[in-house]
């Protein structure tokens, strides 16, 4: 079987329509962000409680809770301000429920406990004590706040590291392209996450550096095969043989793109809830980051190739 | 050919060891020096709680140059609580030399208990109340005090009598107009229950009085030599009303003395002596202060105060020379339990604040190992078919590869006694689709040179030759930001970070020695001119 067999897809003629087209993207999620006023950080960076609890009614004469009835109960118990979210469960045989809040109660009585005794007073019939509790998160808000302070690192050392090791085994401006095509990576993502409201937690931070290391991997790929061509075909124009490599190349990036793609679908799909926007976020970023090596991160070296081409041309005209 | 005995050895010594670790997991009844070594599941899987603790020395006056010392004493005091508790393989750290603490406790039935263990600093105090007198006294100056400094506490509005419409009255009428008509008592307001009960504070009140008691101007407002001190809640009815007491602030007696503390069942026939209660042994030293405390104070009321909370505040009848007290009153045997335990354990040099608790029950670890495995195998199966469709009997060796290579993974999780969490598992998951990248790069260069016209042999070793740079400098590039996440993640995120760095490196072992050996084996053997790929 093959596909894409002596495919010749003129991609850097069609470059610019290719950054118009991410220029969009990224805009739509930049305005987005600037709407909602930046990211939504989930409690991990801002300090806050999140809670899971199992309300599965137990007797024949138990309720079946909903969201407003856990709304009105909390908030007649002087609770309000949190975010309730229902859940079902996977055969849709358990009722779950997940209560948000980015309140910090500095008091000693945390409002988590709180919570789970108005709970346990309101519906005893919807309780199995030791299954009540799926998840507690609290977050303090000085550990949030340090916590985002590291994630800013984690990314800047890591494209830092990048951008140097590339440097040593390309050339600068190889790596100068990659990073361009990770940030493009992860500005769309980040952009998808805030227009489907969805939270930036530590594991997402944890998925945007994986992205970062996957399109990486793939755009090194590219390169690895332009650096090549450039010497074999020295005689050839940079766009043809950067098109080339990219074609040569690209049986062995739709495929890989493909085999990941399925594998973070079944994550997706099977790996439950716990993990769901982690695999989500893996999911835009296979396909964005193998459209960035491509589309941004080849087309860029052609530009900053012609660049130096014509400055030299142009010191060559001088000298004579 | 020396080289292909060496790489011989090394796949098969390499093999040897994934087995030998990998073994335990598949394969029960193994003798016990075997299965040393297990893959652990993080806390997020078998369920348990992540406690982090600092140690908070805002209220405590210490040089600068003993905080190190207090927080070893924090940890050893905290060690001996939860050892007593009773968690099992419980994993107590400090965080490199910082105030914090990190306590990780697998599969609690009730994590509330644990944290109400950790929190409590654990200082015994026996103070005496004050006199009525005294009492008045100081909820005069609270009342004054409220009043005139009402626009700081905007939240005691509700409890200022307000009787300004009454004040003009008095003023229309011409009537001499006395301070105390005027007086808004706030404090005695917010502090009577609706219960009748004289000097009590209903729930909902009780954050705003905690809340005083932490502000400087009001604790100053208190008059010198007393203080306000909340009482306990009482069984079964966290939500009541709960008492209040004005106490002298001199400890006559602190834990310092204290011998030992004892879980005892009251046998009379009276209510008030039967149940559990505490017992309180003080020591040579402390039995002697306790006599004469004892002596000078009768019919006086004298508190027990545990962290600053009031448990029992019974009239001192006679001189007590034995040296043993008891807190008694509405406990559960539980709570006896832990009080006992924590007043045994010492107390901590200063508080401790819960600022991290990520609790997972047990039931959503089991749910998220089911649907990790079942994510897993889904994806590894259309992977599998896929390479073999796509590249016939090479397809094979690749699929071949990526079975060793998760079980790789799991096998070096064990050697290295890592932690598999749901990222981890994640990251098992992404390194399947992942993995096949290394033989997809050989073999599309390997079909390339067939293209090119090579020979079967040829084709071969110059695309493994060739994609072997490839390889190295995109692994590379992916095993710098695992990395990175290892330096900057906490708990699961690292987990991901080690199963994703161990999958590239085993990406890369079985791409280039495993499926080259299989290749070559295959091909010297049968010198084809063609090549299912």
């Amino acid at each position: 079987m093959r596909f894409f067999a002596n495919t010749n897809i003129d991609f850097i003629g069609n470059r610019k329509y290719a950054f118009i087209l991410s220029i969009i993207v990224i805009l739509a999620g930049v305005i987005s962000l600037f709407v909602n006023g930046g990211p939504k950080y989930s409690i991990d960076f801002t300090g806050g409680l999140a809670l899971e609890l199992d309300l599965t009614p137990q007797t024949a004469d138990a309720p079946q809770i909903n969201v407003q009835m856990l709304r009105d109960e909390l908030k007649e118990a002087g609770i309000e301000g949190v975010e309730i979210q229902s859940i079902s469960s996977a055969n849709k045989t358990k009722n779950f429920f997940l209560i948000k809040t980015q309140e910090n109660s500095e008091d000693s009585e945390k409002i988590g406990t709180k919570i789970i005794n108005v709970i346990k007073q309101a519906y005893p019939n919807n309780i199995v004590p030791e299954k009540l509790v799926r998840l507690q998160d609290e977050v303090g808000p000085k550990i949030g706040g340090e916590l985002k302070e590291k994630m800013l690192l984690a990314i800047f050392w890591s494209l830092l590291g990048i951008i140097l090791y590339i440097w040593w085994r390309f050339e600068f401006t190889f790596g100068v392209a990659a990073v361009v095509a990770l940030i493009h990576d992860v500005l769309i993502t980040v952009g998808i996450f805030s227009l489907t409201g969805r939270e930036m937690s530590l594991t997402i931070v944890a998925a945007l550096l994986t992205i970062v290391g996957y399109s990486l991997n793939d755009t090194i790929v590219v390169f690895d095969r332009i650096r090549e061509d450039l010497r074999v075909f020295r005689k050839d124009s940079y766009s043809n043989v950067i098109n080339h490599s990219i074609n040569e190349t690209l049986s062995r990036t739709i495929i890989t793109s493909l085999t990941t793609f399925v594998v973070v679908l079944s994550l997706f799909l099977f790996g439950g809830t716990v993990i769901h926007d982690f695999a989500f976020a893996l999911l835009i970023g296979v396909i964005v980051g193998t459209y960035s090596s491509i589309f941004i991160a080849s087309p860029l070296m052609v530009e900053h190739f012609q660049n130096r081409q014509k400055r030299l041309a142009i010191r060559g005209s001088k000298k004579k | 050919m020396k080289n292909s005995k060496i790489r011989g050895l090394i796949i098969i010594a390499v093999l040897l060891v994934t087995a030998y670790f990998f073994a335990p997991l598949v394969i029960k009844d193994l003798p016990s020096f075997w299965t040393e070594k297990s893959l652990k599941l993080g806390l997020d899987l078998q369920g348990g709680s992540q406690i982090q603790l600092e140690v908070d020395f805002s209220d405590v006056e210490i040089a600068e140059k003993d905080k190190d010392d207090a927080v070893k004493t924090a940890y050893q005091i905290i060690r001996n609580r939860i050892d007593q508790f009773g968690v099992a393989e419980p994993i107590i750290q400090r965080v490199g030399s910082t105030n914090r603490i990190i306590l990780q406790l697998p599969g609690l039935d009730d994590p509330s208990r644990a944290k109400n263990l950790i929190g409590k600093t654990a200082m015994l105090e026996f103070k005496l109340l004050a006199s009525n007198d005294q009492a008045e006294e100081t909820f005069n100056a609270l009342n004054k005090y409220l009043q005139d400094n009402l626009d700081k506490y905007d939240y005691l509005e509700e409890f200022a009598d307000g009787n300004t419409a009454e004040a003009i009255d008095i003023l229309d009428t011409g009537e001499e107009q006395t301070e105390e008509d005027n007086n808004m008592n706030i404090f005695t307001n917010l502090t009577t229950s609706k219960d009748d009960m004289n000097a009590a504070i209903d729930y909902e009140n009780i954050p705003i009085l905690k809340k005083l008691l932490e502000d400087e101007g009001f604790l100053k407002a208190v008059p010198a030599g007393l203080q306000v001190a909340l009482g306990k809640e009482e069984k079964g009815d966290l939500y009541g009303a709960r008492p209040l007491y004005i106490l002298k602030d001199k400890a006559e007696i602190t834990g310092k003395y204290l011998e030992k503390a004892q879980t005892k069942i009251g046998q009379g026939y009276a209510p008030k002596d039967q149940g559990p209660y505490i017992l309180l042994t003080f020591d040579k030293a402390g039995a002697r202060i306790f006599k004469n405390v004892t002596a000078q104070n009768i019919n006086e009321r004298l508190a027990i105060l545990l962290d600053n909370i009031v448990y029992i505040a019974p009239r001192i009848e006679s001189r007590i020379p034995s040296g043993e007290a008891r807190i008694t009153g509405q406990f559960t045997l539980a709570e006896v339990q832990d009080l006992v335990i924590v007043l045994n354990a010492g107390s901590l040099p200063a508080p401790v604040k819960i600022i991290e608790e990520r609790t997972v029950g047990p039931t959503l670890g089991s749910d998220s190992i089911r649907a990790g495995i079942r994510a897993a195998l889904i994806g590894m199966a259309l992977v599998f078919v896929f390479m073999l469709l796509y590249y016939g009997l090479s397809g094979l060796i690749a699929d071949i590869a990526l079975i060793v290579n998760v079980i790789f993974i799991l096998a070096i999780l064990t050697m290295l006694e890592a932690t598999l969490t749901m990222p981890g598992i994640a990251g098992v998951i992404l390194t399947i689709g992942m993995s096949v990248d290394a033989n997809v790069i050989i073999f599309e260069r390997i079909r390339e040179n067939l293209k090119a016209g090579k020979t079967v042999r040829s084709a071969v070793d110059s695309g493994f030759s060739r994609a072997l740079i490839t390889i190295l400098d995109a692994n590379v590039t992916t095993l710098i930001t695992a990395l990175v996440l290892y330096q900057f993640g906490t708990g699961p995120i690292r987990g991901f970070a080690v199963t994703l760095s161990i999958g590239i490196v085993g990406s890369m072992f079985t791409a280039i020695f495993l499926a080259k050996a299989i290749f070559d084996l295959f091909i010297t053997n049968s010198a084809r001119e063609k090549l299912s790929i």
